[in-house]
């Protein structure tokens, strides 16, 4: 019984290392081990054994059966990774063939700033005002300190509705939601109003008819020309990178004393000089001052309590300088190639 | 603003580097534009003595000079020229020279050597203005006090350097040489060096040549007026003219010269003219009269009005005050006498007077700022100073002041501590009394009073921007402002962003279009001829008759954008843009602003007309790729699914009157969507002709949707639904009806029939077999799941909502499909 079990082992392992299919180990392990199978028929055959030689033909069986299933194992181990790797080397694929696109949109890039600027200065408190575009003289220019007759008037080439006496026209500038702000809300005010405006330039790679602002207002007690600086140099910061330089020039506008012109250290040069800053160093950003008494007295805000400033920024020059572009009619064109670098 | 560095030397110390002295007056406030250094161009031209000119051996027309360019040996020179003779001082250009054409190389002509060029006017970059006694056509022959060797620059004045000032118009005061000199002096604290101008005179009574009366002294209150007798009229010395070619003014003559010197001197416009054509030798400073007329300067004749002031004589007018003198009375070659003008008129009153007539000059530019209130004697004076400096004439030494004013400078009250408190700083009020003393401010009483040119001067805030300047902008510390901070974005602004983020990832490209577009587009997108839509917005004074009225819809906008990329040759597109139509207001009647002010209560501004609304609209356009009209009702669908908005129908946009813009829209390929009657939007494939109208070759899809309408109809609220716990039955039906029956229809009579239980109806499929198309059919199959959430649905259930389902189908004309 010892020689036919030691040649059962021996036949199955000739058997096993033949197999190469995963179903055939199958069909080895039934006729091996199964009920029916070889192994089962001679342990069927140890009741004529002796009780000696029980323990150690039951022992030797045990061993055998053992033997056979770890190699049987160890088959089915080596069968399912070869027949992984065979599919999965007849599933490979030239990876160097483009994706499948699923429709991808885009901000515009005008969009993506303003979208920007809006999330640094609600981070700084301040909310957003939304006004008219077409609004009338009043809040456009007077109750800014722009009387008819101003000469100040001038620099804003004015668009004018038909029939309205030149009364009512397109805004100049956001700072007319500065005026509906005011009157209607009190201080502490902390506001920016982002929009289109609109001037009687005609096209070029540097001026357009319509174009955005952002227009920037603090009022409260005590506010500073300090507190102007500071708001102003750390909205450059956020937006262009702490090594950004600011400075502020004196200037004039109607409706700020004292007004200032703010320049920003060159992004091409940092400072030094180069033609893109004419040898300047600086760029000018953004006008800016104090808001003026006669505007708060307009607005019905006492000058004597109250104090604020007041800033405006162009959107299509930030927009320029980030993305690099050199020509304001890219950005009203809306060719699609444009668009769709952003 | 363009100053001549030599002349401001006059009056203060400017001989600092030019980029020092730019950078200084610019943070000073006021702002340098740029600098030239004159004849910068120019280099290695010497002033060089002709020795001997004799001919050449090779060629008649040139001739070989010896020129003593101050060297050791003279050089020889080959030239052309006829009008240098043995004796005269020529510009030589030599070996290695640059001008304006280029460089100069020694060289030889003809087989002769020629060491450099000799230098006509123009070659130097100079006009016969500036040298008028120069032979514009031949060599430049020097009349100067120069030697040979001496650098061309300082020979003949070219080396000054003029600098370009952007004034503000608060500061008209520094459109002068004097001005900037103040500013130059305060800048840099040293001192301002200006003296009263002063004349001799030949004795005699100005009133017997002249009598002025005014007759508005509210619009002019000063006039001042003297006579200058037995004129030499004749070219100005060299320095006037250099100064005037720095300053940007061309040289006429010495009279013209004299008023332009003392404008650009003193910011003071002055006026010369001819004794002869003042009939009656009066000046009368009146109103014009309705209709009267005056040829002015430029040639032009004009008609007056009664609200526009007028110099006139006796019998006409002779100028228009502070704008332009009329053409008859300025001096003549033969002009014996000549008034000198020096007046004030009003700033509005010059400014509305220039507009109405369209008539812009100098001098209007000057008085509608402001001129000094106080300077016409001054002016007049200095005007007499040059005229004896020039010795064009003699001057009567008795002048008329005709002097109504009652000018009182400016006053404010004089706060440090204020004005440290504005500013943000700390400067001490002894600094602050140095810088606007410096900028010649006098304290009286606790305040502090305006210099009278400083007629920009009103208010504490005023005083304190005089100080910020002078201290420095830049050393205001920077600092964050206190108070609570409760910023967010309001309702609106968060629902446009969601639609717009919406929007993006559906595919779209954003877009930015003008708002003011051509009035064509009424009639270029079919719309009747009385749509409201072409009841627009239209502005009086547009760049041209593409932007000249304001859109009322955004559709025709989108098309041009996708016209320009379809001719761009951009296989497909698919944009949108979130922006306002601009619809006239609907009632005429004037409404009240500010009625909800909260504060003073006392300023309530009214609207003289009504504004028109400015409604947001999403609009999407889409050609190429493989869309179609399912493509852009999928976009609509998305974006009203993403917002939550349920209960929409689309409704043919042919059977409603919601949008006029249907009309630019395919009749049956085009739907308007409406939740509970209210229009939403509108949305189909571009009419072919309109289509054609654009030039877009490919059928081309728009969508537009009314943002205050969807917005009115978002919630914003999202709320979780528990998923099943039990599992659905589907049943799949399949049907045939008449081909125009709506699927809308036929889905509204499943969900009714099917009740409570229905999970989702989904259209599979839709066929057309021959025989349907001949008969007007087809066959629309739907897959319809239904699930309970108190337990798994029975068959009986399921089949019992199915014979519910054929029997609203039937009702409704559609029949199973055997």
């Amino acid at each position: 019984m010892k020689e036919q079990l030691e040649k059962i082992e021996a036949l199955a392992k000739q058997e096993l290392s033949a197999c190469t299919e995963i179903k055939a180990l199958d069909d080895l392990r039934i006729k091996f081990l199964g009920k029916k199978g070889e192994l089962t028929a001679i342990l069927k055959q140890m009741g004529g054994l002796s009780a000696e030689e029980r323990p150690v033909i039951g022992q030797l069986a045990n061993k055998v059966r053992a033997d056979i299933e770890e190699a049987l194992a160890a088959k089915m181990t080596a069968l399912k990774s070869e027949a992984q790797s065979a599919k999965l080397r007849e599933e490979t694929i030239d990876v160097t063939l483009p994706g499948k696109h699923a429709p991808f949109g885009k901000l515009h890039p005008l969009t993506r700033v303003e979208n920007e600027i809006r999330e640094i200065f609600i981070g700084m408190g301040f909310n957003i005002a939304d006004g008219p575009e077409i609004d009338d003289d009043y809040h456009v220019f007077e109750a800014l300190n722009l009387p008819p007759d101003h000469p100040a008037r001038d620099t804003q080439d004015t668009f004018y509705i038909e029939n309205t006496n030149e009364t009512v026209l397109l805004r100049t500038q956001t700072s007319s939601v500065q005026v509906h702000v005011m009157e209607n809300q009190k201080p502490p005010i902390r506001i920016i109003s982002p929009g289109r405006v609109f001037r009687s330039d005609a096209v070029d790679a540097t001026h357009s008819p319509l174009f955005h602002q952002i227009e920037g207002l603090v009022i409260d007690k005590g506010i500073t020309m300090s507190d102007l600086k500071g708001t102003l140099e750390m909205l450059m910061k956020k937006l262009y990178g702490n090594d950004c330089k600011l400075r502020f020039r004196p200037h004039h506008f109607p409706f700020t004393e004292p007004s200032c012109e703010v320049d920003i250290s060159c992004f091409n040069c940092g400072g030094k000089g180069c033609s893109m800053c004419k040898d300047e160093g600086y760029i000018e950003l953004l006008g800016a001052g104090m808001v003026h008494p006669k505007v708060l007295e307009n607005c019905g805000i006492d000058p004597e309590e109250y104090s604020g400033f007041a800033f405006g920024l162009g959107l299509e020059r930030m927009v320029m300088g980030r993305y690099d572009i050199n020509d304001l009619r890219l950005l009203y064109e809306n060719d699609v190639r444009f668009l769709e670098q952003f | 603003m363009n100053l001549s560095m030599k002349w401001l030397g006059d009056y203060v110390k400017a001989d600092m580097p030019i980029k020092d002295f730019c950078h200084a007056l610019t943070m000073s406030g006021s702002k340098v534009e740029c600098y030239e250094v004159e004849g910068s161009n120019v280099s290695n031209v010497v002033v060089g003595k002709i020795l001997s000119k004799g001919p050449h051996e090779n060629a008649d027309a040139l001739f070989v000079c010896q020129v003593d360019v101050g060297a050791d040996a003279p050089i020889q020179i080959v030239t052309n020229a006829r009008n240098v003779k043995e004796g005269d001082l020529v510009p030589v250009a030599l070996d290695g020279a640059v001008l304006p054409e280029g460089k100069i190389k020694k060289c030889k002509m003809r087989g002769v050597e020629s060491f450099g060029m000799f230098c006509g006017i123009d070659t130097l970059g100079l006009t016969a203005h500036d040298f008028p006694y120069a032979d514009p056509e031949g060599v430049f022959v020097i009349q100067e006090d120069c030697k040979p060797g001496d650098d061309i620059h300082k020979a003949i004045g070219l080396d000054d350097t003029s600098v370009e000032f952007e004034i503000t118009s608060n500061r008209p005061d520094c459109l002068s040489v004097i001005g900037l000199a103040r500013e130059t002096a305060a800048t840099y604290g040293t001192e301002l060096k200006v003296k009263a101008p002063e004349f001799r005179g030949v004795d005699g009574d100005v009133n017997s040549y002249l009598k002025v009366d005014i007759h508005n002294a509210e619009k002019c209150p000063r006039y001042c007026a003297g006579i200058v007798k037995n004129v030499k009229i004749g070219p100005s010395p060299r320095w006037m003219r250099e100064r005037l070619r720095a300053s940007g003014v061309r040289p006429i003559n010495n009279f013209v010269d004299i008023t332009n010197y003392v404008m650009l001197e003193y910011g003071q416009p002055m006026h010369a003219f001819d004794l002869r054509y003042v009939e009656g030798a009066h000046i009368n400073v009146r109103n014009a009269v309705d209709g009267e007329k005056i040829m002015t300067l430029d040639g032009v004749e004009r008609e007056l009005t009664s609200d526009m002031l007028v110099i006139a004589d006796e019998k006409k007018p002779v100028a228009v005050a502070g704008v332009m003198g009329g053409e008859y009375s300025g001096i003549m070659d033969d002009t014996t006498t000549v008034v000198f003008e020096s007046a004030y008129f009003e700033p509005s009153q010059v400014r509305r007077t220039s507009k109405k007539l369209g008539l812009k000059s100098d001098a209007s530019a000057r008085y509608e700022k402001g001129v000094d209130p106080t300077i016409s004697m001054t002016c007049l004076k200095r005007a007499f100073e040059l005229v004896e400096l020039l010795g064009a004439g003699e001057v009567v030494n008795t002048v008329i002041d005709c002097n109504k004013s009652d000018f009182k400078p400016s006053e404010v009250v004089f706060d440090p501590e204020w004005i440290n408190n504005f500013l943000g700083t700390s400067i001490s009020e002894a600094d602050m009394k140095e810088y606007l003393s410096r900028l010649e401010f006098t304290f009286a009483d606790g305040k502090v009073i305006a210099p009278a040119f400083r007629i920009d001067i009103g208010c504490k805030a005023d005083i304190a921007e005089e100080v910020a300047r002078i201290y420095g902008y830049n050393n205001i510390p920077s600092t964050d402002f206190r108070g609570v901070a409760r910023a967010e974005f309001t309702e609106e602004q968060k629902f446009v962003r969601i639609l717009r983020n919406a929007a993006v990832s559906l595919g779209g490209y954003e877009i930015a279009t003008y708002s003011f577009v051509s009035p064509k587009y009424f009639d270029r997108i079919r719309l009747p001829e009385d749509s409201a839509l072409r009841k627009v917005v239209r502005i009086v004074n547009p760049l041209g008759e593409d932007t000249s009225v304001m859109r009322t819809s955004t559709i025709p906008s989108m098309l041009d954008v996708l016209a320009f990329n379809y001719n761009n040759r951009n296989e497909k597109a698919c944009l949108f843009e979130i922006a306002k139509e601009y619809l006239p207001a609907k009632e005429e009647k004037p409404f009240i602003n500010g009625d909800t002010l909260a504060n003073s209560g006392n300023k309530k501004h009214r609207y003289e007309y009504s504004l028109p609304d400015e409604p947001q609209r999403l609009t999407f356009g889409i050609y190429g790729g493989d869309a179609d009209f399912y493509t852009v009702k999928g976009i609509a669908e998305q974006l009203l699914a993403k917002l939550k908005i349920d209960g929409v129908e689309y409704v043919r946009a042919a059977d409603s009157d919601a949008f006029d813009e249907k009309c630019a829209l395919h009749p049956g390929r085009s739907a308007v969507i409406l939740r509970e009657g209210t229009p939403l939007g509108i949305l189909g494939e571009v009419h072919p002709e309109v289509q054609e109208t654009y030039g877009i070759g490919v059928k081309t899809y728009v969508l537009k949707l009314n943002i205050p309408e969807l917005m009115a109809a978002y919630t914003g609220t999202i709320t979780y639904q528990p998923l099943p716990k039990f599992p659905a039955s589907t049943r799949d039906i399949s049907l045939v009806c008449d081909e125009d029956t709506p699927a809308a229809e036929l889905e509204k009579a499943i969900r009714g029939a099917v009740g409570k239980i229905l999970e989702k109806v989904t259209l599979f499929d839709i066929y057309r077999s021959d025989d349907m198309k001949k008969n007007g059919k087809k066959s629309v199959a739907y897959s319809i799941s239904m699930r309970s959430h108190e337990g798994t649905l029975t068959d009986e259930q399921a089949d019992g909502a199915m014979k519910r389902v054929v029997k609203a189908l039937n009702a409704i004309g559609a029949e199973l499909r055997g």
